[in-house]
């Protein structure tokens, strides 16, 4: 096993005995720099999956490493140590009193030195465009504001793993390519593993890989051009393709594309090329 | 139930250091039955706006008339709870509505405070439920050991069951997978059509404020920046663009196809069925 991979090794969970599993022999990796989307629906498994990575839950049977630390009751700290993630509703992890404060608090608990701190503060804030609203209580916040003080948290700590769940699903379009940019590029240049959970399937384009989760189990691993291929499949478990893979889908018995398109422009480039073949 | 705002101002802690302004001399108003979409970027007021509606948040300046009722600024309004039990909120975020120990009682709570009967309730539990498409296994269990979008599912059950004239959704499929933004949006523009409501939805999505809405308010800054009809705003490049949104996705494909292979395609609000088909035509009769 390598140091920076994030690995689930048959992991079962349920929440209470007399409840149904949640996730049942869970297997699957993800390497060092690696953006791994999660999508399924809902009640899948996908915040069970972020919270045992997290060390917030532990599976029932498996075993689950975060760069090669096993995650355990005696390890939690050093695995969140490692990781910094954003919840579904940022409400709940909240701690300080203004937008400062907050960012501040994940510096201040990993001993980080006030001086850089005072910068990483500024630059997360200002790389989700947060930068005026210092002073201001987190709680009194827009939606869309909230999720992003959120993600500013997670950036200031510079973790070896980022795991967003649902962290945009309150942004508009513009700002969710905006915010997801801005993460994807510092995991480019500081080589961090992200884990993104969503329903947003524009928001998955650009991702290495795609885990499909379907009541409790993995259903593909999977890019996302692949995943864009199987519409009717996906529409059985509840979920769907976006907008270009739906117009792609319904033209491929007339026009022939070399590779599933991500994007409008590909899907463009395709029809314009064949209809000036002839 | 007509609404309409006149000159209507929010400041949220006026007289602190915090003092916000959050709404800013807005005037419109909606008639009976419409489906209204708000948009408008992060920050624009859309919230504040909406928790207006059922006297949630009332107006620093102006005057805000929903049917009968009028909140006016520095009045104190008069029966609140009438008002509560017409106007049905969906918030945001489901765990500011969710607070009882059991989802039947969570969704309970709303008609019982608002005078049904016990055997009422029991009746309207399995329906809304349905809508919603959760289980009634769940029942009792707590709200609050669900996944989001089962959240989401029970906050917008709750409402329904207050059967309300005037539907507010603020963000109501943020959190639901596909399938259930489809099936809850469809659930919602059948109810609005069967029974005639006012219904006002907030979203990110200008596909279902395309779809779903015949008329559209965009804000910017607290302000009105822009209303019409959905069809004509929503192919306003620029104007869109000066408020940080954008095209929906099908009209930007469609202005696209023209521009760069001279096929004009109008948008009727026709399927993608519909619209591929369209397409193999245009490419067919151009071989
Ligand atoms: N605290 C809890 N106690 C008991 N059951 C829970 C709890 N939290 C979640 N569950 C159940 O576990 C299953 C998986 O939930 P999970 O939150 O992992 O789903 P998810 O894939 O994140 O869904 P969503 O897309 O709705 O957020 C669901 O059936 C849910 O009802
Ligand atoms: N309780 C509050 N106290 C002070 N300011 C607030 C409060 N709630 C919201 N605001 C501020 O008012 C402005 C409008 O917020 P609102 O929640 O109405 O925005 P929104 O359009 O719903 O945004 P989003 O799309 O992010 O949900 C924001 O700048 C926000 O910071
Ligand atoms: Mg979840
Ligand atoms: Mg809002």
């Amino acid at each position: 096993m390598q140091e920076n991979q994030i690995v689930f090794k048959n992991v079962s969970f349920r929440y209470q005995e007399d409840q149904p599993w949640v996730l049942k022999n869970v297997s699957f990796s993800i390497q060092s720099d690696e953006w791994v989307a999660i999508l399924g629906h809902n009640g899948s498994g996908k915040s069970t999956i972020a919270k045992l990575m997290n060390g917030l839950l532990f599976p029932d049977q498996g075993e689950i490493f975060v760069h090669g630390i096993e995650v355990t009751p005696e390890t939690i700290w050093d695995v969140r140590a490692k990781v910094g993630m954003v919840f579904q509703n940022p409400d709940n992890q909240f701690v300080g009193t203004t937008v400062r404060d907050d960012v501040a608090f994940g510096l201040e608990n990993r001993g980080v030195d006030r001086l850089v701190m005072i910068k990483r503060i500024k630059e997360s804030l200002e790389a989700v465009s947060m930068e005026d609203y210092l002073l201001h209580e987190p709680h009194r916040l827009s939606g869309g504001q909230k999720q992003r003080v959120a993600i500013a948290g997670v950036l200031a700590i510079q973790p070896d793993l980022i795991i967003l769940d649902e962290a945009t699903a309150m942004l508009d379009p513009r700002g969710r390519k905006e915010i997801i940019s801005t993460v994807n590029n510092l995991r480019v240049e500081t080589r961090v593993n992200l884990v993104t959970i969503t329903h947003d399937l524009n928001e998955i384009v650009d991702a290495d890989r795609v885990i499909v989760m379907n009541e409790g189990e993995v259903w593909i691993e999977t890019s996302p051009r692949e995943l864009f291929a199987k519409e009717t499949e996906l529409r059985t478990i509840g979920l769907d393709v976006p907008f270009v893979a739906k117009v792609t889908n319904r033209l491929k018995d007339t026009v022939e594309f070399s590779e599933q398109p991500l994007r409008q422009k590909e899907l463009i480039d395709t029809l314009w090329t064949f209809h000036s073949q002839t | 139930m007509d609404i309409s705002f006149t000159d209507v101002s929010h400041i949220y802690q006026q007289n602190s250091p915090f003092e916000y302004h959050a709404l800013k001399d807005l005037s419109f108003s909606i008639p009976s039955g419409k489906f209204v979409a708000i948009v408008g970027h992060t920050g624009s007021g859309k919230s504040t706006l909406i928790q207006h509606l059922n006297g949630l948040l009332r107006p620093t300046k102006g005057t805000i008339e929903i049917g009968d009722y009028r909140l006016i600024a520095g009045e104190k309004p008069k029966e609140i709870k009438g008002l509560r039990k017409k106007v049905g909120v969906v918030f945001q975020y489901p765990e500011h509505q969710l607070f009882e120990e059991t989802i039947a009682k969570d969704i309970a709570f709303g008609p019982k405070n608002f005078g049904a009967t016990d055997e009422e309730i029991a009746e309207r539990i399995p329906e809304v439920m349905r809508a919603v498409n959760l289980s009634e296994t769940l029942l009792e269990r707590s709200p609050f050991d669900l996944s989001g979008g089962q959240m989401r599912r029970v906050a917008i059950a709750g409402v329904l069951a207050m059967n309300p004239e005037v539907l507010v959704l603020d963000e109501p499929t943020a959190g639901l997978d596909p399938k259930g933004q489809q099936e809850i949006m469809d659930m919602f523009y059948q109810l609005h059509h069967d029974k005639g409501l006012t219904t006002i939805l907030v979203t990110h999505s200008m596909e279902d404020a395309l779809k779903y809405a015949e008329h559209v308010i965009i804000l910017e800054g607290g302000r009105k920046h822009l209303e019409g009809d959905v069809g004509e705003v929503f192919t306003q490049k620029q104007t869109l663009k000066e408020v940080q949104l954008d095209v929906p996705e099908v009209i930007q494909f469609l202005m696209d196809l023209d521009e760069r292979m001279g096929i004009r395609i109008p948008y009727e609000k026709q399927t993608i069925d519909v619209l591929s088909n369209q397409i193999k035509q245009h490419l067919k009769a151009r071989r």
